[in-house]
């Protein structure tokens, strides 16, 4: 019987991920993990690509990691555990190993997966390992000092998209890795939200059953690259989905599935508002980027509600 | 029962890759390796090995996937060339450094650019220093044990270094020559079972793979990947031995031809070396007391047996298939140069970078550095230290 996904029953769960790591307080990427970690009732192996959560939690002669862990490099989370997965199942069958139904999970941030990783994961769906991708998605390079990403906003501001007299922040929008990742035709894709953890991990429990490769693509805030205090994580998370700025939904077999409906689908700004890296497009001369931005969100929402057979 | 076959070298790779039957061979074709792959996919397809067969998207993760499936706990090979070895550059040293014992037969071919998909060898010397045993053979017969004996050099418990196994792309590669391929019993036995160390897929004893690793600690890794290339060279001729008691073909750090006696020494690595012999052959039949020594074992590099065995020559010209930009010579003769100085071997040393992209070398050239050396030992001085054979200039 799978542990029930109350939190009374989770708290009786030892922690793979163990106190004690170097993540900075308020960070949303090890709330992300433990979620998904605990949600997983089975033996885990997992792969990590360079970043923050790398770096913070395997500083040698230390690990927080209470499970196998295998990092290599930054662009390489997926063609890792394609490589433990592979020796995984060739030892098993050659009877070198008893099978004991391990799940294999990769952890990359946005710039090991939407950018220089992207490949390796694209290498890693199509040929259907069975392991879950998930990106901790803080829409910029946090580790290496905010940087920007093939998911950072339009107008968002990082060190490499800053705001300057001539050019006001990022230039253009993020893209959707989310949908890149469905069109590989995997059994299981899904964007989710650490504020919404049940949902979360549903979601986990769907991705490590699928026959082949899933992923995941979370909303992973970061104070110190999105500029507003520690104890607003989950409320910065939460507003993202309730502005339809990150929908969540899944994709199962091809079948787009809305797995949250905000009530009132609130204006973007509630959700830029609190952000520092966002505060210049309060600007006069800077509000028609806070109207595209809008206009974004909107055609996305509208395409996914087609997409999941939802009305208007 | 072993037998004799026409092969060419990427055919024996396969045959060989075949009988080790590795747990996971994670690979990307790419000319001039492509029909290693081929036929190794054919065996997959056909149940003749266990194998785990990725077939990657790139060599970058082709050495990605490696690197994981050692680490996991099994036997693990791949095989590549010129920029396939480039693209995976980066994870070729965390292999090195993650102590995974993986076997990569790589087909020497020139490195882009301008792009050429012929031999020269300006890919697998760009990669000696990023930690990994290097092995060069001659023809497909050294590329199939080259390829056996890796693997027990890799995975010995005091070395634990991946190998790479070198042969001349099309010359070798595709050049068909009589091969014998032993009894895949007895390859087995002589290679042995896989023993993990401290595996990733122990679930019961987790283990971390790849910390972070500052100026606290990374140091003392990078001096254990130096022991274990040091043991390397008490392994390298063990295994070697063994494997001619079982086989009968014997295998040093280096392969010498009429070198004893001779005066004048030609050192050179690969298939040219065959070319050489001939001429060497040739040249004897006329008085000419010359030798030939063609190294196997480039890393770790036998200074001091390459010293001891060209101590008393008057004249030694290195012949390298790649160059060093900006360098003394090739890298050939670089090391070989430190070697001999530090070992105190009075010969005068020359270099000649030859068959660059494939550019093919003739005995006539050869017996021009003959001759050239034949000069340097009468005059005791070097007209050019450097040069190149065959090219317009």
């Amino acid at each position: 019987m799978a542990t029930e996904l109350k939190l009374k029953e989770l708290s009786k769960k030892e922690d793979r991920l163990t106190p004690g790591h170097r993540l900075c307080a308020g960070c949303a990427a090890p709330i992300i993990v433990r979620q998904i970690l605990t949600a997983i009732d089975e033996p885990v192996v997992l792969a990590n690509a360079t970043g923050c959560l790398e770096v913070s939690t395997t500083i040698y002669p230390y690990t927080a990691w209470n499970v196998p862990w295998i990092h290599t490099a930054f662009e390489t989370a997926a063609s890792t555990i394609s490589g433990v997965e592979a020796m995984y199942r060739s030892l098993v069958r050659q009877g070198k190993m008893e099978e004991r139904n391990v799940k294999f999970v990769a952890f990359g941030g946005d710039g090991g997966t939407y950018d220089i990783g992207i490949q390796a994961l694209s290498g890693m769906m199509e040929r259907g390992h069975r392991a879950l991708y998930v990106c901790y998605n803080n829409e910029a390079y946090m580790n290496t000092g905010i940087q920007r990403s093939g998911a950072t906003p339009l107008g968002a501001w990082t060190t490499t998209s800053p705001v300057g007299t001539v050019v006001p922040g990022k230039p253009r929008h993020r893209k959707d890795l989310t949908a890149i990742a469905a069109a590989h035709d995997i059994p299981y894709a899904a964007q989710a939200s650490p504020h919404n953890w049940r949902d979360l991990m549903k979601k986990v429990r769907k991705a490590v059953a699928a026959n082949g490769a899933s992923f995941m693509n979370v909303i992973s805030d970061c104070n110190r690259g999105w500029r507003h205090e520690t104890d607003q994580t989950l409320e910065v998370t939460r507003l993202a989905v309730e502005t339809c700025y990150w929908p969540l939904y899944e994709v199962e077999d091809g079948e787009w599935r809305l797995t949250y409906r905000p009530k009132e689908k609130l204006p973007i700004e509630e959700f830029l508002e609190p952000q520092g890296r966002f505060r210049h497009l309060f600007a006069e001369q800077n509000k028609h980027i806070i109207e595209e931005l809008q206009a974004e969100v909107d055609r996305k929402w509208k395409q996914l509600l087609q997409r999941c057979g939802e009305e208007e | 029962m072993s037998r004799f076959e026409a092969m060419d070298g990427n055919t024996a790779t396969a045959e060989a890759m075949r009988q080790i039957n590795p747990d996971v061979v994670a690979a990307y074709p790419i000319t001039p390796q492509t029909s290693t792959v081929q036929t190794f996919s054919q065996f997959v397809a056909d149940g003749e090995v266990d194998t785990e067969f990725i077939r990657v998207e790139s060599e970058h993760s082709a050495m990605a996937a490696c690197i994981g499936a050692s680490s996991a706990g099994g036997r693990v090979m791949t095989a590549t060339a010129a920029n396939g070895l480039a693209l995976m550059w980066e994870m070729v040293y965390i292999a090195a450094s993650n102590r995974s014992p993986i076997v990569m037969p790589v087909v020497n071919r020139a490195l882009s650019g301008p792009i050429n998909i012929h031999c020269d060898h300006s890919d697998s010397m760009g990669a000696r220093d990023a930690g990994w045993i290097q092995l060069y053979g001659e023809n497909p017969q050294e590329a199939y044990d080259n390829c056996l004996q890796a693997v027990r050099i890799a995975e010995h418990e005091d070395v634990l270094l991946p190998v790479m196994t070198m042969y001349d792309g099309f010359i070798t590669s595709h050049g068909l020559e009589r091969v014998q391929i032993e009894d895949d019993e007895a390859v087995r036995d002589f290679i042995g079972p896989f023993k993990a160390h401290e595996p990733l897929l122990d679930i019961d004893n987790p283990v971390t793979y790849g910390p972070l690793d500052f100026y606290d600690f990374y140091m003392e890794h990078k001096r254990q990947q130096v022991e274990g290339m040091k043991h390397a060279r008490r392994v390298i001729p063990e295994v070697a031995a063994d494997f001619e008691k079982r086989f009968g073909r014997k295998y040093g750090f280096f392969e010498e031809h009429r070198l004893d006696d001779a005066e004048l020494a030609l050192v050179v690595l690969s298939s040219t070396a065959g070319t050489a012999k001939s001429v060497v052959d040739d040249l004897r039949s006329r008085g000419i007391k010359v030798g030939l020594l063609k190294p196997r074992v480039f890393r770790p590099f036998p200074a001091q047996e390459l010293a001891d065995a060209l101590r008393d020559k008057a004249a030694i010209g290195v012949m390298d298939r790649s160059d060093s930009f900006g360098a003394l010579g090739g890298p050939l003769f670089m090391e070989l140069s430190a070697a001999c100085k530090i070992h105190d071997v009075p010969a005068k040393i020359v270099d000649y970078v030859f068959g660059l992209g494939g550019r093919d070398t003739t005995p006539d050239q050869i017996e021009s550095v003959v001759r050239d050396l034949a000069d340097i030992a009468d005059t005791g001085k070097i007209k050019q230290l450097v040069s190149y054979l065959g090219v317009r200039e």
